[in-house]
């Protein structure tokens, strides 16, 4: 089994080189059977990769531990979900899972595009193929993932795996690298029609127009896993935080930053024919950052900065990133004429200004958390030491950040195109803001004294107060003109023009976001040792150890410790936080237990037993507002599912000045704009 | 003045203050790396800056002492008894699950004139050998924690 599935990968590789090839001689020479040809080697390239996928997951699921990979990724007792999960658990599955999303998302392209966008295709999938080729060299020779154990020859025979590492024993941790890697992979897409748009020298934003569901789905993939990880990372690992500005952490990140600058400034391309270059700069550094992650995550690079062992399969990341960025620039260079802008920036209070500042402020951030980031790889090639920088640094640099976009999000959307009057700023801004330095003055006067606190919920008021006057304002207007109700007027209008609704809704969940941010600065906790029916404080919770169980599982070992809850002398609840050991692997783990409320959320972690007596070490933690990010989350999901809803009405663009020219009141001009 | 122009200056404001914000930020937050031995040999100069020392942890020397805990570590790949250091703990974040015997760890923190570890964070990766029987030791009694950056999501 093990050999038809390095054969089908072999096979993969040779004929994804084959597509490659045939679609760039059959697009040089306009020879449509080659072109069929390598479209038909695409689906071939799919359906081998399938093959070998199933094959690994076949593997894994029955326990063929003579496979190294099933055996250091799976075992028996393991339930099936984690067992499909091992596919992309460790280093050869997980790149196998690249290269088949890949794979996926190329059969899905050539399959509805190659009617319409006949001119750029073949450079498309060349692209594709190209990206897959490079993919395949590491699954079939770098790192295979069939190889089977030398037993016999010093290696007794496995009963058993070791079993996935316990931490990823999670559901979000299951679903969340199938979530990056889809939001990571897809834009591939995006990327290789820009290229290939420039390739086939092709004049105007058709890539821009093909790509923007791609881009948004691809986006909301990203969104959703890193939004995953901060979920895994809150609630499997103990220490009660959801970011720690870890290189992985930062490596997802990263994309993600430059994805939302592309989202944000390709709407300059299309309505004003701007900043072309940039938006083709904007898509190529997302794809390679997309690399640069997976290279960070999986070659040891991010060991490396740890000073943990490394691996060679860097190298192979940095030769494909290098040729690909020497080649786009090139590219950008070489077709500068296709890339004119037609016009210009007019005044710092306009909407272009807000986009401009919107992706400055995006792309530093990003600067900042590379720096940051390769910091230990920088400092040891200039100077020979490596030098790490820690979490206080990105959070300095990236708090004001953060909160300037928050601003922007706020002002951004309703500032008018080429220049904005005093008088439409005050209309728009006025009442937010002085609602914005009400509740300023109202927390400083409530004992609130942290100054990035005080101006994040300002701001998050002042945002979300704009977002819903515009909602307010277009919906009566509806309403009234329509003879609608008001739920079904508030319908109509975002149904009207969905881009511009479902984005308020999404900077919504922003905002929401930010909330939960910002709780983050009164977060209390205490660690403390206490005996069985002892009991202690945090806030205003008084917790009393009541109990002490252990059991097990095939899986694993357990113990769990009740802890009842009281405020003011009175029961509230019961936690049972949990410590598990996994039997193969060995290895501990903490089940903390979180008292989740929109307040504050309650957070216990079993540390261990007391050393004396019949007690427990309990780590508790109070989290006021968390929860608003997951909230704010499943706003901007479904804002961003809205947006990929067709518009009722074709908006034009001309409408958008409605706002600044003083008529914003009129109702369906404020709905189309 | 030009719109150009402003556009200009107002960048220059931004990026500079960021870079002033960066630059600070790595001032009072970067660490040294060092490993054992360079530890060792940096004498007096190892006490006035921030460092992160990695090495094996020494199989039975964790120990715990309420929310205290100590253990010893060797450079990687094992080394002589003069080279182990002493690593001391007594943070807010609970340890790495997967600090335990053998394991790779790495403390940030500050070397004290007593020649101890003073550290305030601790990260661990579980060796990567196939080692021990299933089942031998209960939850709770093996003095572990748990910390992110301990899990290379591989």
């Amino acid at each position: 089994m093990e050999n038809l599935g390095s054969l089908a990968l072999l096979l993969a590789f040779s004929v994804s080189i084959f597509a490659l090839l045939a679609s760039v001689v059959g697009g040089l020479r306009k020879n449509g059977f080659l072109l069929a040809a390598s479209q038909r080697a695409v689906y071939g390239v799919w359906s081998l990769i399938t093959l070998a996928s199933a094959l690994l997951v076949y593997a894994l699921v029955n326990g063929d531990y003579r496979l190294q990979y099933v055996a250091l990724h799976a075992n028996t007792a393991m339930p099936v979900m984690y067992k499909i999960a091992a596919w992309w658990g460790g280093q050869e599955g997980s790149l196998l899972f690249w290269s088949w999303i890949l794979a996926t998302y190329s059969f899905v392209v050539v399959l509805t595009n190659r009617k319409p966008y006949r001119p750029m295709m073949p450079w498309v999938t060349a692209i594709l193929m190209a990206t897959q080729v490079f993919f395949l060299i590491l699954n079939c020779f770098v790192v295979p993932p069939f190889n089977v154990w030398a037993i016999g020859k010093g290696i007794i025979n496995l009963p058993d795996g070791q079993g996935l590492n316990p931490l990823l024993q999670y559901w979000t941790m299951a679903i969340h690298p199938p979530m990056l890697y889809l939001g990571y992979v897809g834009f591939v897409v995006p990327f290789a029609f820009a290229v290939g748009s420039l390739i086939a020298r092709m004049p105007g934003d058709e890539w821009i127009h093909t790509t923007r569901r791609w881009t948004l789905v691809t986006w909301l993939f990203q969104t959703i896993g890193i939004t995953l990880g901060m979920g895994w990372a809150y609630s499997v690992l103990g220490w009660g935080g959801y970011w720690g500005w870890d290189p992985v952490e930062n490596a997802s990140l990263l994309p993600w930053i430059t994805a939302t600058a592309f989202l944000h400034s390709v709407m300059m391309q299309e309505k004003k024919g701007m900043m072309k270059i940039w938006n083709i700069v904007l898509v190529s550094g997302t794809f390679f950052l997309c690399i640069f992650g997976t290279m960070l995550t999986r070659s040891g690079l991010v060991q490396s900065v740890h000073a943990f062992a490394v691996s060679s399969i860097g190298n192979y990341f940095a030769t494909f990133i290098a040729i690909g960025i020497a080649g786009t620039v090139w590219l950008i260079l070489d077709r500068m004429e296709y890339l004119k802008t037609e016009s210009h920036l007019e005044s710092v209070v306009s909407r272009e200004s807000s986009f401009l500042f919107n992706n400055l402020f995006l792309l530093a951030s990003c600067f900042a958390v590379l720096w940051g980031t390769l910091f230990p790889v920088i400092s040891e090639a200039v100077n020979g030491e490596k030098i790490s920088v820690d979490a206080p640094f990105f959070n300095r640099v990236n708090i004001p950040i953060g909160l300037f976009l928050l601003f922007l999000t706020g002002v951004g959307p309703l500032v008018a195109w080429r220049r904005s009057t005093v008088d439409s700023l005050k209309r728009n801004f006025l009442w937010p803001a002085i609602a914005m330095l009400g509740l300023m003055v109202g927390l400083y006067g409530a004992g609130v004294r942290n100054g990035y606190a005080l101006m994040s919920f300002g701001l998050c008021l002042f945002v979300g107060a704009t977002i819903l006057s515009e909602f307010y304002k277009g919906t009566v207007a509806i309403a009234a003109k329509e003879s609608m109700s008001f739920i079904n007027a508030f319908v109509e209008l975002t149904h009207r023009n969905t881009r511009r609704y479902g984005g308020y809704i999404v900077h919504m969940g922003i905002v929401l976001m930010f909330i939960g941010f910002t709780g983050a600065a009164f977060n209390r906790d205490a660690t403390v040792e206490v005996q069985m029916g002892k009991t202690f404080n945090i806030g205003r919770y008084e917790l009393k150890i009541t109990e002490l169980k252990d059991g097990e599982n095939d899986n694993y070992a357990w113990m769990k410790a009740a802890v009842d809850i009281s405020v003011g002398g009175e029961k509230i609840g019961t936690l049972e936080p949990e410590r598990r050991l996994y039997k193969v692997s060995r290895q501990g783990t903490s089940e903390v237990a979180i008292r989740r409320r929109l307040n504050e959320d309650l957070y216990l972690n079993f540390a261990a037993m007391a050393q004396q007596g019949q007690g427990a070490i309990i780590q508790a933690y109070v989290f006021p507002l968390v929860s608003w990010i997951w909230v704010g989350f499943w706003v901007v999901l479904i804002g961003t599912l809205i947006c990929l809803v067709p518009s009722k009405i074709k908006y034009s663009y001309a409408r958008t000045q409605v706002v600044a020219t003083g008529v914003a009141a009129k109702p369906e001009q404020h709905a189309q704009a | 003045m030009k719109p150009y122009m402003k556009f200009g200056i107002l960048i220059a404001v931004v990026v500079s203050t960021l870079a002033w914000l960066a630059i600070g930020g790595v001032e009072d937050t970067k660490t040294y790396y060092k490993t054992v031995p360079e530890l060792q040999a940096m004498g007096q100069a190892a006490l006035s800056k921030r460092l992160r020392v990695g090495g094996d942890v020494v199989k039975g020397s964790i120990q715990r002492n309420g929310k205290e805990v100590t253990f010893e570590i060797v450079p990687i790949g094992g080394g002589k008894p003069a080279e182990r250091v002493k690593i001391f703990y007594n943070g807010n974040d609970p340890l790495p699950d997967t600090l335990r015997d053998g394991a790779q760890a790495l403390a940030d923190g500050r070397l004290q004139p007593d020649g101890t570890f003073h550290a305030a964070k601790i990260q661990a990766k579980c060796a990567s050998k196939y080692e021990g029987k299933p089942g031998a030791v209960k939850p709770g009694q093996a003095p572990t924690y748990s910390r992110p950056e301990a899990t290379s999501k591989s």
